[in-house]
Parts: C-alpha cells; structure tokens; sequence
C-alpha cells in the first residue's frame, strides 16, 4: 500500500453513490442491528463480564470479559449499543467516556498476561464528545489504548459490526487481522460530523458519507479491513445467530493463523501492517531548503559582515507566518 | 487579521498592524516578530509558522529538513465544495509547504534531537497519509539513532479528505512510540494553540513529557460539539492548557520566551537510556547509583580495577543493568495510565 499512486479525478458524488452509501450506514444503524452482547452467546460459552477501570467507574459502552471459544478461552471486548430508549441511555447510544476505554485496557494487559488472544467488536458513533469525558482525558484514554494495541503481546482480531466510528472506534480496534461485516461502516468523523464542517450543512451528511467512502467494500479497497464477512439475507439485524455463525467461522479462521505465529513475528507484521496504510507520493524531492556548509572565506565573512558576504537566511524568512502568498515562497 | 499600514513606503508585512484578538491591542507585525509573536502587552501567543519554530527552538544551521519530497494524493478522489487536490493547492501556495508537517535533525542546546512541526494554516494542520508517514519516520530515526523525539503540534486532528486512511495515521504514528518505549528513547510533545481532536487522540497525549503553551486550545471534540452535547455552557478556561494542567493531563504550560531553556532542559534530565554499560562509560556518563563513581573510575582505568580489586563493577553496570536500567525508568516511564482526577462530575 506504501506509496499507493492511482489517482482518482475528483468529482462531486453522484446521486446513486450518495444513495448506496447512505443505504449502507442505515442498515448499519439498524436498530435491530446484531450489537456485541447479542453475538457473544451465540459464538462463545461461558462468556463473564468483567467490569470498571480500577480507576474512576465502569462504563456500560464498553463490555468484556473472558470467554471460551471452540473450549479455548479468549478476551472479548467490544462497544455496546442499545436496542431501546432505556438500554441505550444506560449504553451512553454506545458512545464511551475514558474509562471505557481504560476497563477494555485493562482487560488486554489481563489477556496479555495470561496469553489470550484478544477479540474486539467496533460498534461506536464514537467516543463521547462531553465535558465530564474531556475532564476525565478522553483524548489520552483513546491513544494510551491504541498505543497498547499496538504492541500487545497477544494476537487480536478485530471486527467492525456496525458503526466504525473515528478515535472511539479505533480505541479497540488495532489489531493483526482486521474483519468487516458487509453493511458495517468505517469513517474518520461521522458523515453530520463531516458535513456540518465541509458542507456547513448537517442536511448533506448523506454526501458526505459518499464521499469519504465509509462502506465495508472501500475499506477493503483501502487496505483498512482485511476481509468483508458475508451477512445473512437482507442484512444481519434479520438473522442474528446466522450472523454469528459466519463471523465465528472467519474469528477461527484468522485466529487459526495467527496464533503459530511468534510474538515478535506477530507484533512485526502488526506493525508493518500500520505502516503500510495510507496513500502518498515520494517525489524525491530533497529538503526544501539544504543546509550547505559555507566556506571557511563565507563565514570569515558573515562573522566580519564584510559587504558582498550573504548572511545566511532565517528560517523564518523561508517559511514565514504572515503573507507567503508570493510565489518566490513556494517550496520547490 | 493584519490591516496593512496604507502611508508605508517599505512594502511587506514588516509594516503591518496586527489586532490582538485577546486585549484589541494594535501591534506593529515588526514587534511580533521580535517578542517570538507574544503580544507585548497582554501575553497573547499566536500561532507560529514552521521557520519561526524552527529559529525559535532550535541551535542556528543545525536543522537538516527530512522527507521533504513526500507529497499527498487524493485516493478517495474527495469532493465536498471543491476538490480536495485544489484544497492542497491553495494551502500549498499559501505556505511554501507540501503538507502541513516538517520534520528533520537539529540540535537544541547542543543536543541532537529529531524534531518534526506542524503549520496550522496547512489545511488547519490536519493530518492524513503524507503527516502521519513524516511523523512515523521521526520516530523511527529517533529510535534508529536514538536520539530523543520532539514533535511541536498545532492541528484541527485527522485530515477528512483522506478518510479512514487518516484516522488509520493515529495508530501509525503511535505504533513507533511503543518502540521508543521498549528502546528507551524519549519523547516530548509540545502542544500549541490548538491541538485537538485525532492529533491529541494519538502522538500528541502520550509524550513522556507534556508541555503546552499558555491558553492554548486542547481537547478532543470542539468546544461547540461539548456545548451541545451536554446543552448548556462550558466552564470558563475549558479545553485551554491551563485546564489540562489542572486535571493531570500535561506537565507544564510554558510561555513561549522559555519554551527552548524549557526543553533543552528536559532534554539533559531524560537522556537517552544507555543501549549498554560501555556505551554510557564511553559518552563519560556516569550511571545514577552507589557504584557510578566507582565504575566511571573504573572505566577510565580501562576496567583493571576489576580484575585487580575483585570486582565485578562491568558487568554489574553492563550485565545485570542495575543502574542501566535505573536510567531507562526516568527517560520512559510507561505512558499509558493516567492519573484519575476525583473531582470529575459524572
């Protein structure tokens, strides 16, 4: 993926892309939608939830625990929305606060420890935007998480159910081998997000979510998901435990692989894995401004300010702050 | 907003006027520059280019640019009001810049340092594929070289026009971190007006030090996302460096005059960890410790002290890697747990 160069010629979405897409995050909007706790008795036995941070309270957004898988035990944790007005303001409508993030952290060293491959589902509009969360450093729990994944010593198997939601969505989602269901979503901001700041107009999120190309295909396209996991007939709010079965099918298939692997060659291809995404141009071109040692007559003569000697330039004068309209400012 | 001076002969921004949009104050743009644009009379920090870090932060001459040819490219073909390439031209021709991050080598104070900083004007500092390469490549080179990490941020967060490939930069650019972590090596985020949203969510929250600059903008979701949400005001000060400071989640809020005494500072009280004994014996660093004095005189003897007198300080600092190791805690002690404040209201 490094250095991707296909470029694609920049048009508004077309009327049928913005429909297909929008179809996409209703369905993975559905309230009907299969959430975590809905899936995990029908893919794992004995499944016990684990609750708090250790440090400030228990967030019902974020569940896990240990579980059995095909009699092997795992550690499962995932977003939790609701499925009516009252189970979803007890789930925050499945939006952490930090210490959700911090409980599924703590879960992960608990799997390190104890040499658990870690399974997470990603179900989140995203981490919740309130103050008591900015207090409580919503940004430092969604990074000390991604940081821990990044280097967990335990393979982790990632699935995207429904909502891929940004920072809060990725808080748990780091992982070796990274598994979407094919009407879940993924996105850097949520498509009113996205158009209330682009479009100035929340009205286009349909838009918007066209063309950040948030289905579970583009992500597959873009490298950000592995694989896309088939649903049941009409989508997986129809038939739950069907749903579950093909995802633990796909669970087993990736653990399969990645538990012959050593640790070091398993936080390798994690690692090269991250680095891989994204899409970028080398021109080559070398510093903007090269740092040429002056002669030792130049700099006699910078020191002496005799005239004729150029001093040399100041940063700021190559990249200043203020006007850089000037086309004699442009990097080269 | 700078008004330009309409009697001036001289052309140039020199000549401008610029409001202070904290105490309305007209300051000449001559006498910005001279105060590293710190309003003269209330305090007020505005916000900095690349080149003006760079001759504010850093020894003269000692920076070498890295990277600089990575360009990015529309993958997505992203579309809102206007194309997103013609965004990247305006912002290119606005700031001399190819994206909204520069990094390189440099020395502060003496003391190699791999820096990389962030232009706001470049998009808001956002950062998709071209920052977030630039930024894991920063790291990499500190850990390569092991030389500590500097990255001075000034960004909205992850750069919409590229997608999840963006949002996918908060794990890239955290994954070396872990790495910096394991080797030793330290890293110092120095968050500026503003830093939010995926930037503060990755890289920017997990330095082994925080700094920030006075009343700088930090938070997660815009200020007017928190407001709605919860549909009522904001305390006062909320999201600023103060308040960050004041509920654990940075070290220090520094005023810009001493921000370069600040970090070359930290810079010689986190060194680097000693890769092994003899290593830190040859730098003439003494490991912290009972036995530092004797092994530094015993590796000035050329380690025959050792044999002579018995013991066995070498391998003590190079194999059990009891002061060695002491040294590796105070330059990278885990980031990843935060102190909980109890005064959260919930």
């Amino acid at each position: 993926m490094t250095g991707t160069t296909t470029r694609v010629e920049a048009t508004p979405p077309t009327a049928e892309a913005i429909e297909a897409a929008w179809q996409r995050v209703q369905l993975a909007r559905h309230p009907q939608r299969p959430r975590t706790l809905d899936l995990v008795p029908h893919m794992f036995t004995e499944f016990t939830e684990l609750h708090g941070d250790r440090a400030f309270g228990d967030d019902a957004a974020v569940v896990g625990g240990p579980a059995l898988l095909e009699g092997r035990p795992v550690m499962v944790i995932g977003h939790q929305k609701g499925s009516d007005t009252e189970s979803n303001i007890l789930r925050n409508f499945g939006s952490p606060h930090p210490e959700g993030f911090r409980k599924a952290q703590r879960l992960m060293r608990l799997a390190e420890k104890l040499g658990l491959p870690v399974i997470t589902f990603l179900d989140t509009a995203g981490a919740f935007p309130g103050p008591a969360a900015e207090e409580r450093g919503q940004a430092e729990a969604i990074a000390s998480s991604i940081k821990l994944m990044t280097g967990l010593q335990v393979p982790i198997v990632v699935i995207v159910l429904g909502e891929g939601g940004s920072g809060g969505a990725l808080a748990i989602g780091v992982g070796d081998a990274v598994l979407a269901l094919e009407n879940a979503v993924y996105s850097v901001i949520s498509p009113e997000g996205c158009a209330s700041i682009l479009w100035r107009s929340r009205e286009e999120a349909r838009t918007a979510a066209a063309a950040m190309r948030m289905t579970a295909a583009d992500q597959l396209d873009l490298g950000v998901v592995d694989a896309v996991v088939a649903e049941p007939g009409e989508g997986a709010h129809t038939d739950h435990a069907a749903t579950a079965r093909t995802l633990r099918a796909a669970i087993l298939s990736a653990l399969r692989r990645l538990t012959s692997l050593e640790a070091e060659e398993l936080l390798a291809s994690r690692y090269a894995r991250l680095r891989g995404i994204g899409a970028y141009l080398d021109t080559g071109a070398g510093a903007t401004h090269p740092v040429e040692p002056p002669s030792l007559g130049r700099r006699i003569g910078r020191m002496l300010r005799l005239p004729g000697v150029p001093r040399r330039p100041r940063w700021s004068e190559i990249w200043p702050s203020d006007g850089g309209e000037d086309e004699n400012e442009r990097g080269a | 907003m700078p008004i330009k001076f309409p009697f001036s002969r001289r052309a140039g921004p020199s000549d401008a006027w610029t409001k202070c949009p904290a105490c309305d104050a007209q300051v000449f743009n001559r006498q910005l520059e001279r105060s590293a644009r710190v309003c003269p009379g209330c305090g007020h920090h505005f916000r900095m280019s690349i080149g003006e870090r760079i001759d504010l932060l850093l020894d003269p001459g000692s920076f070498e640019e890295r990277d600089a040819g990575l360009e990015a490219i529309d993958r997505l073909g992203f579309h809102d009001e206007r194309p997103y390439d013609h965004r990247l031209e305006a912002s290119r021709v606005k700031t001399g810049l190819r994206d909204a991050l520069v990094w390189g080598v440099a020395r502060i104070d003496g003391q190699r340092v791999a820096i990389a900083i962030f232009d706001f004007r470049f998009m808001g500092g956002s950062m998709g594929s071209v920052v977030g390469e630039k930024l894991a490549r920063c790291f990499e080179t500190a850990l390569a070289e092991r030389i500590p990490a500097i990255v001075v941020s000034a960004s909205g967060g992850a750069r919409m026009q590229e997608g999840t490939l963006s949002l996918m930069q908060l794990a890239k650019t955290t994954a070396p971190l872990a790495r910096l972590d394991r080797a030793g090596v330290p890293f110092i985020a120095v968050l500026t007006d503003p830093t939010t949203g995926g930037v503060l969510a990755s890289f920017a929250s997990l330095g082994d030090v925080i700094v920030a600059e006075p009343r700088a903008l930090i938070g997660f979701a815009g200020a007017r996302v928190a407001s709605d949400t919860v549909g009522e005001e904001l305390p006062d000060g909320f999201q600023t460096a103060e308040f960050l400071l004041e509920h654990g989640f940075v070290d220090m809020v520094v005023p810009r005059p001493e921000l370069r005494v600040t970090l070359a500072r930290l810079l010689r009280l986190l060194p680097v960890a000693a890769d092994d004994g003899q290593e830190a014996a040859a730098l003439g660093e003494r490991p912290w410790g009972p036995l530092g004095a004797l092994s530094g005189f015993a590796e000035r003897l050329g380690g025959a002290v050792s044999e002579t007198i018995g013991i066995e300080v070498d391998t003590e600092v190079a194999g059990n890697g009891g002061p060695a190791t002491a040294g590796t805690t105070a330059a990278a002690p885990s980031a990843t747990r935060s102190p909980d404040e109890p005064e959260a209201d919930r």
